[in-house]
Parts: structure tokens; C-alpha cells; sequence
């Protein structure tokens, strides 16, 4: 999909503002909304990829605005409805219930399945690289051009590549391909590779800084040899 | 694939600290009574991130490669399995990229689309690398953003390289060793490692600073 999310290039969004002393997590709730998205991950909510897809599918000035949990926050609401494990009406009442009782005690429950998991999936994560069948159709030195057309749904082809010629400097072998995952597909893996662009390829001659390259990861059903 | 829909206007709305705290805790409430979640996960999972897992980690693999040559091969060949050497790896960071910055080459991370960042080494991403202003502009203009909002000039000569975290992989930056450290040690050098270097919008901090 076209959306806000898809930053790259997007001109007018002020400077970047940093903290020195900032906490990793702002605020009790942040440990909270961050804990959920592995918790949730182990209660078969989401794949990474369509955890992704759905924080995209979020309404655009919210996302641009608010505050960056916030946005997973949404994403265990999607999926907690569609899952049917959150009842959006409930929520909206304990959400009453909590404002008016800040300091209400949360249930009590043990699990230590779940803090074994929790431990382990930090340490070991989850990779998505994948054995795949299928021979590669490029290599280290071709140069390709990006897909140009905008597709609805899930997909990590950056607007600012589309159409865009670069040469492949990376060939990973075979990984979950997100323009399946996150939109509730399969895995179904394809080639992956590291794209190196010029800045005057992305921006234009008259525009772009000097002496500069960006390198994007693509994989292959977004490529076709550069004519 | 069809156009997801679109959300309703009614859902635009910016809430305030304790209307999020309370959405949070009515989530978690709801969560924990279905068995999905628990109060002791949420503190284990922020004690990992607040004080086993950060930038100290990156440092030291940094001060080893300064350090010892055949490791810092090793680290730019494969940085997942240099890394694993050391104990260090895991979510986020499954197949690490080391790129290492030169006299002739600077360069710098982002994720334009959402905020991956290597969580094995860095920990978890400050505020401002999640955010729309960094992830917009430091692909457009680097040397501007580097130099205007991190006040780190890169002479024009030096070619800046942005690597766009779009996959699994996760890059960082293998900052130019200070001056005035041939001396030091590995342990001494880790103290001069900073977060902002191995993102690449700062160098590493000077022995004599």
C-alpha cells in the first residue's frame, strides 16, 4: 500500500529532535505495549510481517503523531479482536475502569513456559532466512530496475526504489517474503538481495547531495534486469 | 490484493499519558485473564532491555575488532557468527551486517519503512531513529541531517553510504578508531564506543574529550 509509513524522501517533517538522556522505556506503560508484541507473538497473533502491516494500516496522522508503543499497542487491538481474544467493547470499559482506578491491580498469574520463552526467543530470536528450491535469477554485479507499480497491501518496496536502477551487491539466498506474509499468506520464499542506488539515481542530478548511495534489501519478484 | 479499508475518521484522536496508561492496563488486564501474557514477563522483558542488552554490547565488539584483525575479518565477513563468538546475538540481530567506516567512506543506518534496528548489540532504538523526521531525510540529504541535527560534518570527499534496513538484516556501523588511542586497550576503547557511532550519525568519542 501507498501510505505515511513509507518515509523515505518525504520532505517538511522538521528536524530530527534527540534526547540525551532518554530512558528506554519513557513510561510504565512502554514496558507494557513492548512486552505484548512477544507475548502475543508466542500466542500465534502475528508473523513480523503482518505485525508490520497492520501498524501500517493505522490512521495516518495518529501514526505520525503519536507515540511510537502506541503503534504496537494498535496492532494487539487489531489482532486481539480478530483473534477474538480482545472484545473491543470490553476494552473500551476496563480502558473507563483504569483511568478512574490508576492504581488498580493487574490479575495474578504465573507462567513459566512463558518466561522461559521470553528468555529464549531473546537470545536465539527468530530468523527469516529459508531454504528455497528455486535458482536464483540474478547475482553479485547485475544491474536491476525496481518494479514501478504501487501494489495494495503489504510490501517492502520502498516508494523512493520503485522504478529506480541500482546493482545488486548482496545475494542472501532464499527469505520470507513479506508481500505474502503480511498479507496473511504464506511464507513463501524468495531470493533476497542488497541493492546499491546512487543518490542521483533516487533524487535526480540537479537534487541530490554529493558523493552518496543508499543500499536496499529487495527481494527478487521486485527486480528485473536493468534494459 | 484489494485496498485495506481505510479507517473511520472517528478513530483519529491523540490521546493523552494517562488515557494511554489506562488502554494499556485494560490490554494487559484482558490479556493476562486469557493466558497470553504476565505481570512477570513485562518486568522481565524491560529488565533484558534496560540493563542486560544495549549498547555496551556493540561497544565491545567494536573495541575487539579495533583491537585484533582476524576478529574484526571475521566480524565483517559473517557479524552474526563473530558476535555469537562473544555471547552476543539473538531477536533482531539473527543475521547481523557489519559495514565498517574507512578515511574514504562514512556510513549510517535507518529503516525508512518502520524501525528495525540491531537489538543484540544497540539494545532498543532511541525516540528520534523511530521517528519521521531521521527515517524521511537522512536518505535525501545525509550530510545535511548529520551535520545540522547531529553537528557531524562529512567532508564531500568522504562517500556517505545509507543502508535501508527493508529485510531481516540488520546493519550497523563499525566506527573509525579515535586518535590518540594506539595505547589503549580493548576495555578502555569500549568506554570511547558510542551508541550514535555504530548507528553512523556520530564518530566515537575522543580519549582526550
Amino acid at each position: 500500500m501507498n501510505g505515511v509509513f513509507d518515509l523515505g524522501g518525504t520532505d517538511g517533517l522538521g528536524p530530527v529532535v534527540t534526547d540525551e538522556n532518554e530512558p528506554v522505556f519513557r513510561a510504565e506503560w512502554e514496558k507494557a505495549a513492548f512486552a505484548m508484541f512477544s507475548n502475543c507473538f508466542r500466542a500465534g497473533f502475528f508473523g513480523i510481517d503482518s505485525f508490520r502491516h497492520s501498524i501500517e494500516k493505522m490512521d495516518p496522522a495518529e501514526y505520525l503523531l503519536s507515540n511510537y508503543y502506541e503503534h504496537w499497542m494498535h496492532v494487539i487491538e487489531d489482532f486481539g479482536a480478530q483473534k477474538g481474544v480482545i472484545d473491543p467493547a470490553e476494552l473500551e470499559e476496563r480502558t473507563r475502569f483504569f483511568l478512574e482506578n490508576p492504581d488498580a491491580p493487574m490479575p495474578d498469574r504465573t507462567d513459566p513456559d512463558l518466561l522461559a520463552f521470553v528468555d529464549a526467543v531473546v537470545r536465539s530470536g527468530a530468523p527469516a532466512n529459508r531454504p528455497i528450491d528455486k535458482v536464483a535469477k540474478f547475482a553479485v554485479g547485475d544491474r536491476v530496475t525496481v518494479l514501478a507499480d504501487s501494489p495494495y497491501g503489504h510490501t517492502r518496496r520502498a516508494r523512493y526504489v520503485r522504478g529506480r536502477t541500482g546493482e545488486i551487491t548482496g545475494a542472501h539466498g532464499g527469505a520470507i517474503y513479506p508481500d505474502s506474509a503480511g498479507n496473511g499468506g504464506p511464507e513463501a520464499p524468495e531470493h533476497l538481495y542488497t541493492v546499491r542506488f546512487t543518490a542521483e539515481e533516487l533524487w535526480g542530478p540537479e537534487v541530490a547531495e554529493p558523493n552518496n548511495v543508499t543500499y536496499v534489501d529487495l527481494w527478487e519478484p521486485y527486480l528485473s534486469l536493468a534494459s | 490484493m484489494t485496498p485495506d479499508p481505510s479507517p473511520a475518521p472517528t478513530d483519529t484522536r491523540l490521546r493523552t499519558q494517562d488515557e494511554i496508561a489506562a488502554r494499556v492496563k485494560a490490554l494487559e488486564s484482558m490479556l493476562i485473564e486469557k493466558g497470553i501474557m504476565t505481570t512477570e514477563a513485562i518486568d522481565r522483558l524491560a529488565e533484558i532491555y534496560e540493563n542486560e542488552v544495549g549498547p555496551q554490547l556493540g561497544a565491545k565488539v567494536v573495541a575487539r575488532a579495533w583491537t585484533d584483525p582476524e576478529f574484526k575479518q571475521r566480524l565483517l565477513a559473517d557479524a552474526s557468527a563473530a558476535c555469537a563468538d562473544m555471547g552476543i546475538g539473538g531477536l533482531q540481530g539473527e543475521e547481523m551486517v557489519v559495514v565498517e567506516n574507512t578515511d574514504t567512506v562514512h556510513n549510517a543506518i535507518v529503516c525508512t519503512l518502520c524501525s528495525c534496528y540491531p537489538w543484540p548489540v544497540l539494545g532498543l532504538p532511541p525516540n528520534w531513529y523511530k521517528a519521521p523526521a531521521y527515517r524521511s531525510r537522512i536518505v535525501r540529504e545525509p550530510r545535511k541531517v548529520l551535520a545540522e541535527d547531529f553537528g557531524f560534518e562529512i567532508p564531500d570527499s568522504v562517500e556517505i553510504r545509507l543502508w535501508d534496513s527493508s529485510s531481516e538484516l540488520r546493519y550497523w556501523v563499525l566506527p573509525k578508531r579515535p586518535e590518540g588511542t594506539e595505547d589503549m586497550g580493548a576495555f578502555e576503547l569500549a568506554a570511547l564506543v558510542t551508541r550514535d557511532s555504530m548507528i553512523g550519525v556520530g564518530p566515537a568519542a575522543s580519549p582526550t574529550a
